[in-house]
């Protein structure tokens, strides 16, 4: 059901809602490791997930707007790493095309295109967006913003690679499978 | 883990009697020239500005404490996190040297050093107060329409309003099912293993995932039904037009931005460096 122009209701109520969850998780959904500072970030599982899910717009728009409000109601908006968020969900949003998710199709081969797709995305955001723009914008220090970009982005491919995988099957189950009723002789 | 997030609470002050499309445009100025400039007498002014005008709005204490302590936290691992990796950034910027204490082994506390990380703090402290300020003093139901007024498409204004309006119910339904789980034995505590908790965590996902994606379709039925997105353009309950205070305030905040790029820019370069 396309409307008249541009995203399709259903798009635009993911993003809402889809955002909504990556704030909540933001804020809940952290795992610490042990290593100070660094958690294990539940909701960018999320994010790829739904980019996965609703496409590159969704995974672009929930990266920018959830990741800015979490950002907003914890310590002030850093913007470098927000608009790394945007790169993450549009790149897995792009590379996902074409996965068949809503017919119940997320065998082994969507699978490892779901993981290919979120390393690729991953390291684009953390090991080149982000710390590139902490220098352009903050003119922080090299050696530091590429060691937390690394760790970081490490981090969320590890809990994407886990966690978003197990949510994308779980939902795949949940779907009826293209041409899956046989008609009875 | 009852913290409440940031919550709209109308002091009836000037501020908040200003438009929701002004608060959200000297935000968004104040955001980019924070980001562009790095001359720490602009940056100076503008803090003390923003803090003044922050003061003036009476949002009270309590409301953003909890803000206030992340920020403080997390400026604070921030630049000592600059010091560990780069205890010559300053130096390397401003091109001088003034050693004020030596530590150990490459580490000496330079003046450029200090002033350099100053700036770093300087940069972020800007964008805090107009960000809590259209956050905490705007009505909610205005923020979407004065996203759509500034230029955002209206279809990405409703998503963020459509976001705030969510997020008090997500973390209720996440709070329900982790609740259930842990009484059903299910630890997310410190005290389970990391690989455990990781798995835990994702028993909470799991539900709370796919009651999110149900959630998404009643909603997605209902905007449908109301006709939503039918039209190129579309009308807020909650608009008002500009009134002069506005477009005084506007007007201020353009010219505040403007002098701060001019006299940043004058020699040519982002940085102010006192030490030549």
């Amino acid at each position: 059901m396309q409307s008249s122009k541009g995203f399709s209701v259903k798009t635009i109520v993911a993003i809402g809602i889809g955002a909504a969850l990556f704030v909540v998780l933001a804020r809940f959904g952290s795992i610490p490791t042990g290593i100070p500072n660094t958690n294990l970030q539940t909701n960018y599982a999320i994010l790829a997930l739904f980019a996965l899910l609703y496409g590159p717009w969704a995974g672009l728009l929930i990266g920018l707007i959830g990741h800015s409000v979490a950002d907003l109601l914890s310590f002030g908006p850093w913007f470098s790493w927000i608009i790394a968020s945007g790169v993450v969900g549009l790149l897995v949003g792009l590379l996902t095309r074409g996965i068949r998710i809503h017919d119940g199709e997320f065998g082994g081969k969507g699978i490892l295109r779901f993981n290919i797709a979120q390393i690729v995305a991953n390291a684009v955001g953390w090991f080149v967006v982000a710390p590139v723009l902490d220098i352009v914008i903050y003119a922080e220090p090299a050696n530091k913003v590429f060691t937390q970009g690394f760790a970081a982005g490490g981090m969320n491919i590890v809990i994407v690679a886990i966690l978003g995988t197990l949510l994308a099957v779980a939902y795949s189950k949940t779907r009826t499978k293209r041409g899956s009723l046989t008609r009875e002789a | 883990m009852a913290a409440k997030l940031l919550a709209y609470f109308d002091t009836g002050s000037p501020i908040h009697r200003l438009n929701g499309v002004t608060k959200l445009s000297v935000f968004l100025l104040f955001s980019v020239t924070g980001m562009v400039i790095y001359d720490t007498r602009c940056l100076l002014a503008m803090l003390v500005l923003s803090l003044s005008v922050f003061a003036w709005s009476k949002v009270p204490f309590k409301q953003y404490s909890f803000v206030l302590y992340l920020i403080l936290i997390f400026s604070a691992l921030n630049q000592l996190a600059i010091f560990l990796f780069a205890p010559e950034q300053g130096v390397q910027i401003y091109g001088t040297r003034h050693e004020l204490l030596p530590i150990a082994g490459r580490y000496t506390l330079t003046a450029e050093q200090l002033f350099y990380q100053l700036n770093v703090l300087l940069k972020f402290a800007v964008v805090v107060p107009p960000a809590l300020l259209f956050l905490l003093a705007t009505e909610p139901s205005e923020f979407a329409s004065s996203l759509n007024r500034v230029g955002v498409p209206y279809k990405v204004a409703y998503a963020i309003s459509l976001t705030m309006r969510y997020i008090p119910d997500v973390q209720q339904e996440f709070m329900n099912i982790s609740t259930a789980a842990q009484a059903r034995g299910i630890d997310l505590s410190r005290k389970e293993k990391l690989g455990r908790r990781l798995k835990n965590m994702g028993a909470i996902l799991l539900p709370l995932v796919l009651a999110t994606l149900e959630r998404i379709e009643k909603v997605s039925a209902a905007l449908e039904l109301r006709g939503f997105g039918r039209n190129r353009r579309r009308t807020w309950y909650r608009s008002r037009p500009l009134t002069r205070r506005d477009i005084v305030v506007l007007i201020c905040a353009v010219l505040i931005s403007a002098v701060a790029f001019t006299i940043t820019f004058w020699d040519g370069s982002r940085f102010y460096n006192p030490f030549l």
